[in-house]
């Protein structure tokens, strides 16, 4: 004879990812390392973002984790301009997890303070529902992509805390927006700081760099 | 594919909380998902079905309740749910702010076989 019972749970599933994350930005604090969450399409200009940003620190250290389903072009690219990377292949998995970024946080030489960067897959969908480690989180969305994005991959904005809208330069060629695009973030964040940038001329990174010196 | 990983979590819990009660199986498991959680209830039923083979939970019922999400219009003190492309208050017209009502991701209860 066996019993039915009902046991109330309430346990977020997210638990044991957010406390991997947790540890692994802790064990980076302590070494001085600040940890920023790069979010956004595929082909939206992460990378691109990233080695402006970095060009523009100097008396900075950098650290990347690259994180793609497949290649590891990104990390060549880095690597050649001596950036210390290491790319993370999911081989179909759609976001980096806690786990994962552990993992691979762990085979990056941190031996100076500085910031750590992890690219996250181009998907402007489930990256920003698993905290990965971050201090922050940057989202990186571009012209060519329509500035109806806020709207229809809502999550996204609402999360970050500092915006890039990038590809500047297209905004004629491809009808953006402006008002729309803000429209759509300050319904969703009303702390995020938007920045134009150009990465192909460096434009407007002397602003993001600012804020980023300012904030972390 | 996105949804394997949580329902491998889900699978975790839930038999860790049957183990902690001497149960020999889970009959049922109430999970409570937001609209903007990311995770689709039928996809996480599919997946359910085949890491819980040869588990404690194989066989349980997922039931899923859904919440719808909602913002929060500051001025009015009301919540309300956002129509297409607007994210204004039906009250006073102004940009309300999101909520975490609409991004809940967990287990709410389960039932158990205990002998």
């Amino acid at each position: 004879m066996t019993n039915i019972e009902k046991i109330d749970v309430v346990q977020d599933i997210y638990e044991e990812n957010d406390r991997i994350a947790l540890e692994t930005k802790e064990s980076l604090e302590k070494v001085g390392v600040f940890v920023i969450n790069v979010m956004g399409s595929p082909g939206a200009g992460k990378t691109s973002s990233i080695i402006n940003i970095i060009r523009s620190m100097p008396e900075e250290s950098f650290y990347v984790i690259e994180g793609d389903i497949e290649s590891d072009i990104d990390t060549i690219k880095l690597k050649e301009l001596g950036i210390n990377a290491v790319q993370i292949n999911t081989n179909g998995a759609c976001h980096l997890d806690a786990p994962i970024v552990q993992k691979y946080a762990k085979k990056i030489d941190m031996d100076k303070p500085g910031i750590l960067f992890i690219e996250n897959i181009g998907n402007l969908v489930c990256p920003a529902e698993f905290r990965i480690g971050e201090h922050i989180k940057m989202l990186i969305c571009s012209t060519a992509e329509g500035s109806d994005k806020p709207y229809k991959y809502p999550l996204a904005f609402e999360k970050a805390n500092i915006i890039l809208l990038t590809k500047c330069d297209l905004k004629e060629f491809v009808d953006f927006d402006d008002d729309f695009f803000r429209k759509g973030i300050k319904g969703l964040n009303k702390t995020a700081p938007i920045f134009e940038v150009n990465a192909k001329t460096g434009e407007g990174f002397k602003e993001v760099v600012e804020w980023i010196r300012k904030n972390r | 594919m996105h949804e394997y990983p949580v329902t491998e979590q889900i699978i975790k819990i839930a038999s860790e909380k049957a183990k902690e009660n001497n149960a020999i199986k889970v009959c049922h498991i109430a999970l409570v998902v937001g609209e903007h959680s990311g995770f689709i209830g039928e996809s996480i039923q599919m997946y359910f079905d085949i890491i819980s083979r040869g588990t404690i939970c194989e066989g349980a019922i997922l039931e899923i309740e859904n919440i719808k999400a909602k913002w929060k219009c500051p001025l009015c003190d009301i919540t309300y749910m956002r129509q297409p492309y607007s994210f204004a208050c039906p009250k006073c017209g102004q940009d309300g702010l999101p909520t975490n009502i609409g991004k809940e991701f967990y287990i709410k209860s389960i039932e158990v076989e205990v002998p």
